[in-house]
């Protein structure tokens, strides 16, 4: 055991888990809209809407998470009229692509969660709304969406915790987040032992962390 | 398509190579997690607070740290690891672990901690009373296990191992960072030499799904086969 390079990496590793969490909740702030967003097309009564939704969700939770990155990464630079474009300008950079790649990711994710929620939601409660007269627009927004978040806390606490690893891939599009540092620190000392119980010590205690703040929530909305 | 014909002008041949070798190592890890499983599962239920802890490191430790860490801790500490237990057996020559080893059993490990979780929970919510009833029939504890148990934690476990192995077939892709010529690296190489990585890895995409696909069919009828009866 080699304890003086688990302390000169650790602040090392600390400021590279800045860009985790970067990655992190950028990705989960987009993919909740995009989760959201799909998850109200697979509830809608529309076959072919109905269809489409399921279709991205099957393809982003049918395929790894790599795949998505180097498709987005290195496949769509290839397309010249993308590179003329405005969006170039955020397609050319590591960090935003893979940004993309995890909030489409996680958006497939989310919506299954958040449409299974929906789907469980007593008809009874949305009947009762109408027969108090309540227009079905404000039934959805504080009746039907509230539930369902509460019902999908304890899923979508471990989508966060699965994300949260997911980002461990930026690394291959050679962004330096905490496992990046960490491979860069054991293949030039080549002790990957102490550097792993070290990276690894911080990502349990994110998990850690997401997982109490989960709980909290959940005893907080509950019923 | 003339990419993906066969022969020396296209990677018809080298990516049905890349995709069996993708099943491989998934069927490879999934029976290294199901050794790692039947270790730690009584470990988990044991009474045993000191024994409750190791199984429950393990399964935490794993479950909250990232595949691809596991995987880089696999890769460079692997062979240091076995060239260390060989120097206790006098034997000090460099040894190299091939990388198909080193990735299924990064990944066995990982799909192992899911695998623990699904079969305690199976297990766990199987009926007190056929624990109990077995127990007053004073069967032997094998026979109690392999014919009471068992099945009905199987019929349990199915749907959620077959979560497990897409987790594991999906996380095989990491293990291209090694080396090993599966799917991901094979496209990697191939989007390199022709620079056109957009088919490439799309086709990666297509050929994951179809795996995926396939292998949801199989475990349909594995389903249906150990619910006979309810």
């Amino acid at each position: 055991m080699d304890f003086e390079l688990m302390i000169t990496s650790l602040p090392k590793l600390l400021n590279a888990t800045l860009i985790t969490l970067k990655l992190l909740s950028a990705s989960l702030i987009f993919g909740l809209f995009i989760g959201l967003f799909f998850a109200i097309l697979r509830v809608n009564k529309n076959p072919i809407v109905n269809k489409f939704a399921y279709g991205y969700s099957y393809v982003f939770r049918g395929t790894p998470l790599l795949v998505q990155i180097f498709i987005i990464y290195f496949g769509l630079g290839q397309i010249e009229y993308l590179r003329s474009t405005v969006l170039w300008v955020i397609l050319k950079e590591p960090y935003w692509c893979a940004i993309i790649a995890f909030s489409l990711n996680t958006g497939a994710y989310t919506s299954e969660i958040l449409r299974s929620a929906f789907q469980t939601i007593k008809p009874g409660i949305i009947e009762a709304g109408h027969s108090l007269g309540i227009t079905s627009k404000i039934i959805f927004y504080k009746i039907q969406i509230p539930i369902a978040i509460r019902q999908s806390l304890p899923a979508y606490g471990n989508e966060i915790i699965l994300m949260m690893k997911g980002t461990s891939l930026a690394s291959t599009v050679t962004l330096m987040d905490l496992t990046g540092v960490a491979k860069y620190i054991i293949s030039t000392t080549f002790k990957p032992i102490e550097v792993f119980i070290v990276a690894g010590g911080i990502y349990l205690f994110m998990t850690f962390i997401i997982h109490n703040v989960i709980k909290f929530l959940e005893r907080k909305y509950s019923y | 398509m003339e990419l993906l014909s066969f022969g020396k002008t296209g990677w018809g041949d080298e990516l049905l190579i890349a995709t069996i070798m993708t099943i491989a190592v998934s069927i490879t890890a999934m029976l290294i997690g199901f050794l790692f499983a039947l270790i730690f599962t009584p470990l988990k239920l044991s009474k045993s607070k000191f024994l409750n802890l190791i199984g429950n490191c393990y399964t935490t430790v794993i479950r909250g740290v990232p595949e691809l860490l596991v995987i880089y801790l696999f890769f460079f500490g692997g062979s240091g690891a076995v060239m260390y237990v060989a120097s206790i057996f006098g034997y000090n020559e460099y040894i190299e672990i091939n990388a198909f080893i080193t990735g299924s059993f990064a990944i066995g490990i990982i799909s192992g901690a899911y695998s623990t979780e699904v079969f305690r929970g199976a297990i766990q919510s199987i009926d007190k009373g056929q624990f109990e009833a077995s127990k007053v029939l004073g069967l032997k504890k094998p026979i109690h296990f392999f014919k009471v148990i068992m099945p009905q934690m199987l019929r349990l476990a199915i749907p959620n191992l077959s979560n497990v192995w897409q987790i594991t077939l999906k996380d095989t892709s990491l293990i291209s960072v090694t080396g090993l010529v599966e799917i991901m690296r094979q496209s990697y190489i191939a989007a390199g030499s022709t620079r056109d990585p957009l088919f490439f890895y799309s086709f990666a995409a297509v050929l994951y799904l179809l795996l995926t696909y396939l292998s949801m069919k199989l475990i349909n009828r594995l389903e249906v086969r150990y619910s006979r009866g309810y």
